[in-house]
């Protein structure tokens, strides 16, 4: 037996005006899990996309169990024994979970495909991997996380002896975690080998047996996990030494209150019900919870994005009424939204009217309505230089910037429109190490002048380093409200799972 | 990842092409047909080719505004129609013989053009209404209203003494719109296109308003999120845009001195066409009122080229399709990336 299942040596890749991969390496043992790290933009995803045969490599050997091969598309990279599960997974909604799985090779009898043996297998297939899946429910009516079933299964099904998962936790809640975990270990077992990327750590650590950590599209280096330390990967995906994660608190909030959250109540009955809570000047509120806790509907609430059925709002003593964002904004409000393309920056744009879209009407002189462009653009470009934006230029067009300088902009956007009451939903999703760690300076600096922050985050550690207090929320109730030095990930998972004894008969019957 | 100067230098010439591969073939044509008759090269040229282009430009920084949001008018042509047909209907000479109301009297011409454009501004608010607050898609919606125009404008026009006949006989106070030249040179329509187009800039580029188009055309649920009225701003983007299209209608009366309910047929077509060849993105977000006159102007000079050095009109039409296609397929090039 080689002592490697898959070898890849040397491997070049450069896109127009970019290396994207220098001289990369990556040795994978039979029978392990492989955690694949690094920086967004660090050149995993162009690794795996060479390995899988959707990019084509410039320079270098891939070899599986001492054989040398040559991927020229995702066939061959299939009929070698390399399967990947996307990120973005892309069922076709309206075919079967059988169809799903045996698309492309249909399991015919001369002409005619047999259905009865392909639902059999497929049966098969799921059982042995402890999917609760019917074979013949349609894909659309799948959630996340048994989609992402589908596609293990369907790896599996092409007797995979590579499997590359990409970010596979990014939308599952912990008990599917652990459940994908369990099933990760399952096929570890059974000699496969699992390349997993992921952008968080203490996950990684958890399922891993060795890391490869990535760099500009180079190659650092490879340990093995129990010989490693969380603190020293992070050095090596960012190349400096890095104190602290989290920037400390400088001061502790003040006793004056900015919000008052009074009953709030979704008109929907499946989203949040009776969340009342109250938010200091200069106070970091976090807020926990499973995805599907409904903080981010919570929070839309509070911005006016959605609508609420009972329940009131008071700023500074006053009452307030923010039905749509317009009124949210003019009552001191700011929404980061958590889906930063879908929601947040208008793409084609320049980083200067991403900057100014919220506070236009502010920037208009001796016509109402016009623009004083001087003043605006003197403004974007003050507040842009603050949050420490890097853009060639200020009318540079703001897809072409890195996440974290895209969120910094977000951040500036909602800066200028005079705003005290910051809500920030993931602030920093998708973000790289780096960039994280200039967006939690901000944020505390923001607090300290006396702003009121509201973070939801779905990163323990985050809500524990960053939060003056932490609201947990599980079903669209708040199960607790916990002062940071009293929290613990343990606490915080024990309220986030704290469902009603109905909520938990409701789940009990689907 | 780090970028070398000469690859950054590399990119930006391969980018620099494919924005600018179709006007820069688009010269080349017209440089090939001064090459085969330099006679094309002449004042009296230039002054028809801007004549011809006023009322075209006028209807293409009209779609514009749709277009930037992402959205479309296939009702700006009838809408055109509608706009003539209003216009000419209350504005023939008092003597003249077959009018279309005979008992109307010389009513200051302001009120007829007053008239047709509250009437297509109506079209734009209901088009706009549709898009915005029942969510149909802008192709679809101003689809079905362009054949409601179409036949709003039959019925109107089919009334009785009319009865459909080609309406003449138009007053000289509007005619004059056309007729008058400035230093008996240039044409009060041309005068006309010129104000509409830095009025479309102005708007476009130094207003709140025209930044929030933009914004919305771009990502309508990121303007959302920052306070902009989505639905206050696509509403007031369609009755812009039939303003416009009205005024253009009412401008063909002026120059053609007649209407009937055929006025407008396709005009949207050629307006949207000159918007892509100019760059306007047919996904919305991406476009300047200089491109919409580059691209319209260049659609002129190549028409009128054609028929200079005496091409088939049929070979004209196979040319225009060509360059449309192109353009559209250079803008999906440049969105995909």
């Amino acid at each position: 037996m080689q002592e490697y299942r898959l070898k890849m040596d040397n491997i070049t890749k450069t896109f127009p005006g970019v290396r994207a991969l220098d001289d990369v390496k990556l040795y994978i043992k039979p029978g392990s899990v492989h955690a694949l790290i690094g920086e967004n933009g660090a050149g995993k995803s162009t690794l795996m996309k060479c390995l899988f045969g959707i990019y084509k490599q410039e320079g270098g050997t891939i070899e599986i169990d001492g054989e040398p091969i040559r991927i020229s598309d995702t066939q061959s990279a299939l009929k070698s024994g390399i399967s990947m599960i996307h990120q973005e997974l892309n069922p076709i909604p309206n075919r079967t979970v059988a169809d799903n799985i045996w698309v492309g090779r249909y399991i015919k009898n001369k002409l005619i495909v047999n259905e009865k043996l392909m639902e059999k297998k497929t049966q098969e297939l799921l059982k042995e991997l402890d999917f609760d899946i019917s074979p013949k429910v349609m894909a659309r009516e799948l959630s996340v996380s048994q989609l992402q079933a589908m596609e293990i299964a369907k790896a599996v099904s092409y007797n995979a002896k590579i499997i590359i998962m990409d970010e596979p936790t990014s939308s599952l809640t912990i008990a599917e975690t652990k459940h994908l975990f369990r099933i990760i270990r399952q096929m570890r077992d059974e000699g496969r080998s699992i390349i997993y990327i992921s952008h968080k750590l203490e996950e990684m650590f958890e399922i891993a047996d060795e890391v490869t950590v990535m760099r500009d599209g180079k190659y650092i280096g490879t340990w093995e996990i129990s010989k490693i330390t969380i603190d020293h990967v992070i050095e090596q995906m960012v190349g400096r030494s890095m104190e602290e994660r989290f920037p400390k608190s400088e001061q502790a909030p003040l006793p004056e209150v900015m919000l008052k959250v009074e009953n709030i109540t979704s008109p929907n009955p499946r989203s949040f019900k009776d969340i009342s809570f109250d938010l200091h000047k200069g106070e970091i509120l976090g807020i926990g919870g499973l995805v599907g806790a409904q903080r981010t509907e919570m929070v839309e609430s509070l911005f006016g994005l959605r609508p609420i059925a009972s329940g009131v709002l008071y700023k500074e003593g006053k009452l307030v009424s923010n039905k749509t964002p317009l009124q949210a904004i003019e009552n001191g409000f700011a929404l980061l939204t958590e889906e930063r393309r879908a929601t947040g920056i208008v793409p084609m744009l320049s980083v200067n009217d991403n900057t100014l879209i919220a506070s236009y009407k502010k920037f208009t002189n001796w016509c109402p309505g016009v623009i004083n462009k001087r003043k605006s653009t003197k403004s974007a470009a003050a507040v842009c230089k603050s949050m420490n934006v890097k853009t060639p230029r200020m009318s540079a067009e703001i897809q072409n910037l890195s996440g974290g300088n895209q969120q910094k902009v977000l951040v500036g956007r909602w800066l200028l429109t005079d705003s005290n009451i910051l809500i920030l939903d993931e602030p920093t999703r998708g973000v790289d190490v780096g960039a994280k760690y200039e967006i939690y300076k901000i944020i505390r600096e923001l607090a300290r002048k006396g702003n009121s922050i509201i973070m939801v985050s779905s990163e323990m550690p985050e809500l524990l380093g960053m939060s003056d207090r932490i609201l947990v929320m599980c079903d669209g109730h708040i199960t607790g409200i916990l002062k940071s030095e009293e929290a613990s990930q343990v606490e915080i998972m024990r309220l986030a799972t704290r469902f009603t004894v109905e909520s938990t008969a409701m789940e009990a019957e689907k | 990842m780090k970028i070398r100067d000469e690859e950054i230098g590399k990119i930006e010439i391969k980018k620099f092409l494919i924005d600018k591969a179709l006007i820069l073939a688009l010269i080349a044509m017209i440089i090939v047909i001064i090459i085969i008759e330099p006679a094309f090269l002449q004042w009296r040229v230039a002054k028809d080719i801007m004549t011809q282009s006023s009322v075209k430009l006028i209807v293409a920084l009209g779609l514009l505004f749709p277009l930037l949001l992402g959205g479309t008018d296939l009702s700006g042509g009838r809408q055109v129609g509608l706009a003539a047909v209003i216009v000419a209907s209350m504005s023939q000479a008092a003597g003249y013989a077959s009018k279309f109301y005979p008992d109307l009297p010389n009513i200051p011409i302001i009120v007829p053009i007053i008239i047709a454009i509250v009437v297509v501004a109506g079209i734009g608010a209901v088009n706009g209404l549709m898009i915005a607050k029942l969510k149909m898609a802008p192709f679809i919606a101003t689809f079905g209203m362009s054949t409601i125009v179409y036949g709003i404008n039959c019925l109107y026009y089919a009334k009785k003494p009319n009865n459909a006949q080609p309406i003449g006989g138009i007053r000289e106070d509007l005619t004059i719109l056309s007729n008058y030249k400035i230093f008996g040179q240039i044409s009060l329509l041309v005068v006309i296109a010129a104000v509409v187009t830095v009025i479309s800039w102005f708007v476009l580029n130094k207003t709140v308003f025209g930044k929030h188009i933009y914004a919305v055309g771009g990502n309508e649920n990121a303007a959302r999120v920052s306070g902009v009225k989505v639905h206050t701003i696509i509403v007031a983007v369609f009755v812009i845009e039939s303003i416009l299209v009205g005024l253009a209608g009412i401008l063909e009366v002026a120059r053609t001195g007649g209407a009937n309910s055929a006025y407008g047929f396709s005009y949207e077509f050629d307006a949207i066409s000159a918007c892509v060849v100019g760059g306007v993105s047919l996904s919305g977000g991406v476009g300047k009122v200089s491109g919409v006159v580059l691209g319209v102007v260049i659609f002129t000079i190549i028409s009128y080229g054609l028929a200079f050095i005496g091409i088939n009109p049929n070979w004209q039409l196979i040319v225009k399709g060509i360059i449309i296609c192109t353009a559209v397929a250079l803008d999906m090039r440049k969105n995909s990336k």
